[in-house]
């Protein structure tokens, strides 16, 4: 077999791998894998905005928290809540509202875009923290955990570790195929080819608009799915969630893993989190570890000099950035 | 609400506005010249108003410690070009937005190890610690007035600088042509760490004149760039004339909102930003 062939199979020995996890019985480890699966659909969704669509968000916490905040705020306080209508419908109201600020922000483009995502996020940071809607800065307390029933029989119970690690691994592999599937049709080369020269799309014919507005509302959708299930996982929101300093964390998660790559904000997410809980390990460092975000934006400050196409790009070189040079060489 | 309480809500909101200007204008310079997104830039305002809370209670004195604090800003704006900034220029908005966030990481850690986590006061000089009576129970403090007088000042001195004199001719051209500019003799790169510094330089006073009524606090450099963020998208990328329009506007809304609107207040300036958006999408005074 080629080696190709080879590496299209290894995302299912990885998914395959992961699922068996839970039999380890690691508690403490299983709680960080889950959230490294999390951030892992986060980045991916903001990979497609800032590796695949060329539009470098720094606002894109404001969908993840917003679908934490919708959790909260539609379910009955101290009963379970449906995951079948309650997901679909944190995932709706961070599309809609990716639709709606996508139409503003897609006006603008480089310093511009970044700017306004960010200040977007602060808007939606800021109706939260100052009004009561969503508890002000305390924010609320989920009780309970959502429920999957087909009829009586509980398809995965959310309040068992092990069942919640594997719906946030289906997800996650869900989302990864889902993308990849999308990513390799003709509208991923659209895509791309407007990452590349938007000019040249447009005089081409394509709906450039259109099609970067569908990937601004599906990238805020698939935040949404991550940012319920780090809603669920918590067991509370609060306006930290939508802050600025979560979406500065995921975009380094998509830089260090390597953006233009669907394995990239994997890899990105599994280290950032590891190196977080390494950096902040109270053994390990001592009082340092109170300090961990020194050494964490230095290793960000390097990253952002020395490695621009990010672990990822250690191995192997995306698919966008091939395209990129041979643009450029044209 | 009556006149002397309005007067005194327009004042506010004018001295709020004429200080975010000072932050924002080295901002949208070093935008506007440099091409560098630099979010790092609320974090020298938190550096001023923290060398100027140490400064002064090792001095005694709010001036002296300005005096000293000041130089040591520039050198560190300076530093800072050589040894980081320098090396973004050409490369991509995404990497200067990840270096300069890890940048504001390094030093909110480095602020709590040298400076500690509380929040402190700094003392108001004595000499402007006074206020002029406008009616029976309302008053003005004399140092907004001041603050407002030196921002003033400090404005037109920039205009002077950039539209007047032969080192603004120099950053002006740089600005729209860094070979030509470059072919002809002139240090680019010098003028771009002179700008620099002085950007630094700004939002690092602000923080230090404004240090007496804000108190001295962490991650208070975050709440400043974000606004002034919003200041530079709705004056227009690398318009110092914009940052001060799109400056006064914002103060005046978000004063005015705090004391009409107090449960929205938060929001107005970004509904301000959505509006400029839809309407003029390069800012007010943006070249398209």
């Amino acid at each position: 077999m080629k080696p190709s062939r080879l590496a299209s199979y290894l995302p299912f020995v990885v998914v395959g791998l992961a699922a068996l996890f839970p039999l380890l019985d690691n508690v403490y480890y299983m709680q960080l894998l889950t959230r490294v699966l999390i951030m892992a659909i986060f980045a991916m969704s903001l990979d497609l905005l800032v590796g695949y669509t060329g539009l470098v968000s720094f606002g894109h916490a404001a969908y993840f928290g917003l679908a934490g905040y919708a959790l909260a705020l539609m379910g009955p306080k101290y009963e379970a809540v449906s995951l079948w209508w309650s997901l679909p419908a944190a995932i709706g109201v961070c599309a809609l509202f990716a639709l709606i600020t996508g139409t503003l922000v897609l006006r603008t483009r480089g310093i511009y875009f970044i700017m306004v995502t960010l200040a977007f996020a602060q808007m939606l940071f800021f109706v939260f923290h100052d009004t009561k809607l969503g508890g002000g800065s305390d924010g609320i307390y989920i009780y309970v955990k959502p429920e999957m029933l087909l009829g009586d029989f509980k398809v995965l119970d959310l309040e068992n570790r092990d069942h919640f690690y594997w719906l946030a691994l289906i997800l996650a592999a869900g989302v990864y195929f889902f993308l990849r599937r999308v990513l390799g049709s003709n509208i991923g080369r659209a895509l791309l080819g407007i990452k590349v020269n938007e000019h040249r799309m447009r005089a081409l014919g394509f709906p450039v608009f259109r099609y970067q507005l569908a990937s601004f509302t599906l990238s805020g959708g698939l935040a949404g799915l991550a940012g319920y299930l780090a809603a669920v996982q918590y067991g509370f929101v609060n306006p930290e969630i939508l802050s600025w300093h979560q979406s500065g964390a995921v975009l380094m998660m998509v830089i260090l893993g390597g953006m233009g790559t669907l394995y990239g904000p994997v890899i990105g997410a599994f280290a950032f989190v590891m190196l977080r809980e390494v950096l902040s390990n109270q053994a390990w460092f001592g009082s340092w570890a109170g300090h961990w975000q020194l050494a964490m934006g230095s290793i960000i400050m390097l990253v952002a000099l020395y490695m621009p196409r990010g672990l990822a790009g250690l191995f192997v070189k995306p698919v966008v950035t091939e395209a990129e040079e041979e643009a450029e060489d044209e | 609400m009556d006149l002397a309480f309005f007067l005194i809500q327009l004042l506010n909101g004018l001295q709020y506005g004429l200080l975010l200007f000072l932050v924002a204008s080295g901002l949208t310079l070093i935008f506007g010249i440099m091409g560098i997104i630099n979010l790092a830039h609320g974090s020298f305002y938190m550096v001023g108003a923290y060398l100027a809370w140490s400064l002064s209670s090792l001095t005694g004195s709010l001036s002296a410690a300005i005096a000293l604090a000041i130089p040591l800003t520039v050198v560190l704006g300076m530093g800072l070009e050589r040894l980081l900034f320098r090396h973004l220029y050409q490369r991509d908005h995404l990497y200067q937005v990840l270096l300069t966030y890890g940048l504001i990481l390094v030093f909110e850690e480095l602020r709590s190890l040298i400076w500690g986590d509380d929040v402190h006061g700094v003392a108001v000089p004595e000499l402007l610690n006074y206020s002029i009576p406008l009616t029976e129970n309302l008053s003005y403090p004399v140092y907004r007035l001041a603050i407002s007088t030196v921002c003033l000042l400090l404005a037109f001195g920039l205009y002077f600088l950039i539209q007047r004199t032969r080192l603004g001719m120099m950053i002006r051209a740089g600005a729209s042509n860094r070979e030509m500019v470059q072919s002809l003799g002139i240090d680019i790169k010098l003028i771009y760490t002179l700008v620099f510094a002085l950007g630094i330089a700004l939002a690092a006073f602000a923080g230090m004149i404004n240090a007496p009524l804000s108190s001295v606090f962490p991650n208070m450099g975050g709440g400043v760039l974000i606004i002034c963020f919003v200041v530079v998208v709705i004056g227009g990328i690398g318009s110092v004339k914009g940052a001060l329009i799109a400056s006064l506007a914002i103060g005046l809304a978000e004063t005015f909102g705090q004391v009409l609107v107090p449960e929205i207040s938060g929001m107005i300036v970004y509904v301000l930003m959505a509006i400029v958006l839809v309407w003029r999408p390069q800012g007010l005074f943006g070249r398209a």
